[in-house]
């Protein structure tokens, strides 16, 4: 007796199935890659790495130049690409309803927001690190902070055009000018889905490697002079996990446990913002 | 039939929503200290017309105005007219209510800070007056630091109420301001535009006519922008002069 009701069900149980099956496939693999990490990372993970430097090949040290630089470059590159990002998103979501120059803008950072990191980190090389013929902090630094750009303009645009329109207009409505508007009502509505969004973006900078590679390099001293080449946890990674040194290797795994440790953190932190002040709302 | 001076004149009023006319040819006084009800099935205009008198449309390039609306001797519809002088005069509450992502207490401060330069006294004084004005005060008083968007729906359409009339505007656009609210904070609101009439001239847009029965002085009719009947509450409930408008009153229509 095959009627509706009963065809309904069947397909609603096949539909489930394979969706419970497709997630079942993801989420193998990512544990799979969580616990090799673990599993690897965890006893890597001594208190030198947070004391010595990286070591000439073969004998031990640590990581903690690695990790001054990493931190260093992702602080600035936030800091370049973030207030920069928001304003754009702000002038396309708020004054890009008509005009060439928005759909324009917004094409172009689609592009932007797509393109291959290394891309970025060749343009660097060729803009800024050939004319001043050397490595540099600055320049991994302003490769982080093009990363940062689209990502914050697109989440800045889409946060913005979520708040309602009824709230612009009772500002309106009050007589306040469009930059008051925009300034104490829109962006304080749209702020904790902007505040996630460069949480996402310091997430994705703090993992890449290749726009490193041309422009900060890597340096096996302490350095803090961002004009000097600088260590970086992705390259550091890149560098020891392909040499034969077992030591190397080792610390390559622990620079990877810690840089998905915080990037999860980052994540977790970025939700919890995100979801105490939409309850609010 | 205006036997109170009038606030707002509005003359030969036409509305475009792009190609679409919206409100044809519109002529009607609203009175100085009355409360004013425009009804009629959706899409009738009321809205839009309520829009016009603080230039609301303004804000989208497609939408256009012509005629005159006079206000003190001036004309706003004018090019040269200034928008935030207006908007001073003419505050305007919504159908939703919509509360700044802030404080209590910066949600009234807001509109004040666009025109004057209170000091933290004058600014407290002002806050707790248009409060009380708008019956919120006793509910939120020793909460004012705390964010607009925590309170209940009939005290954030109050606070916005609050919020329009602290600028001290000389007319009060009400767009369906109890639509989206229970019966009891509806009741309040009512409550409050009868005392509010004493200060300001309102024109409230509904959709629901027992309420234009209970709050309002005066009532238009608007049908496919049309302004079909205009005259006092008691008279247009009563003693309808047009086939219309008893069809739609008494509910055989719209």
């Amino acid at each position: 007796m095959f009627d509706l009701y009963t065809k309904r069900r069947l397909t609603n149980t096949i539909g489930l199935g394979i969706s419970v099956a497709a997630m079942a496939f993801g989420l193998f693999w990512l544990c799979w890659i969580l616990w090799t990490l673990l599993d690897h990372g965890l006893p890597a993970m001594t208190p030198v790495v947070f004391a010595k430097m990286t070591p000439p090949p073969g004998s031990a040290g640590g990581l903690v130049n690695a990790i001054y630089g990493s931190i260093a470059m992702t602080i600035g590159g936030t800091l370049i690409g973030t207030p920069i990002g928001i304003m754009a998103g702000t002038y396309l979501a708020e004054f890009g309803h008509r005009g060439w120059l928005a759909p324009l803008t917004r094409f172009i950072n689609d592009i932007l927001l797509s393109a291959p990191s290394i891309v970025i980190g060749l343009f660097i090389y060729e803009v800024y690190v050939v004319h001043i013929k050397h490595f540099s902090g600055w320049a991994g630094t302003l490769a982080l902070a093009i990363i940062v750009i689209p990502i914050v303009i697109r989440t800045t645009e889409n946060m913005l055009r979520l708040v309602p329109s009824t709230l612009r207009e009772a500002a309106a409505a009050l007589g306040a000018p469009q930059w008051k508007i925009i300034n104490f009502v829109t962006l304080r509505a749209a702020r904790a889905g902007i505040i996630t969004g460069v949480m996402l973006a310091i997430a994705r900078i703090s993992g890449e490697t290749a726009p490193l590679l041309f422009t900060a390099l890597n340096n096996q001293f302490w350095n803090e002079n961002m004009s000097q080449p600088m260590a970086n946890l992705p390259v550091v990674i890149f560098q020891f996990a392909m040499s034969p040194y077992e030591d190397w290797q080792k610390l390559a795994w622990a620079g990877a446990l810690l840089i998905t440790v915080s990037v999860l953190a980052l994540n977790i932190l970025a939700r919890m913002l995100f979801r105490q002040s939409s309850s609010t709302h | 039939m205006n036997v109170t001076p009038n606030r707002i004149v509005v003359k030969d009023l036409n509305f475009y929503y792009g190609k679409f006319h919206a409100l044809k040819g519109i002529n009607m006084d609203i009175a100085d200290k009355k409360v004013t009800a425009f009804i009629g099935p959706s899409g009738c205009g009321k809205s839009t017309l309520l829009r016009t008198f603080n230039r609301m449309y303004q804000l989208y390039p497609q939408q256009t105005a012509t005629g005159a609306i006079m206000l003190d001797g001036d004309n706003i519809l004018d090019r040269n007219q200034d928008l935030n002088k207006l908007r001073a005069k003419v505050g305007m509450v919504f159908q939703k209510p919509t509360p700044f992502p802030m404080s209590i207490y910066d949600n009234i401060a807001f509109g004040v800070k666009l025109y004057q330069n209170l000091s933290k006294n004058d600014m407290d004084e002002r806050v707790e007056w248009a409060l009380k004005k708008a019956a919120l005060w006793v509910e939120v008083k020793d909460k004012l630091k705390q964010s607009g968007m925590g309170l209940s729906g009939g005290q954030q359409q109050r606070l916005c109420i609050a919020r329009a009339i602290a600028v001290k505007p000389q007319v009060l656009l009400l767009d369906e301001p109890t639509s989206a609210l229970d019966p009891i904070s509806t009741a309040h609101i009512e409550k409050l535009i009868d005392e509010l009439k004493e200060d300001f001239t309102i024109v409230i847009v509904t959709h629901n006519m027992q309420q234009a029965a209970r709050v309002s002085d005066y009532t238009a009719y608007m049908y496919l922008g049309d302004l079909v009947e205009f005259d006092e509450t008691s008279s247009v409930f009563t003693n309808p002069k047009r086939k219309e408008t008893e069809d739609y009153i008494t509910g055989r229509f719209g």
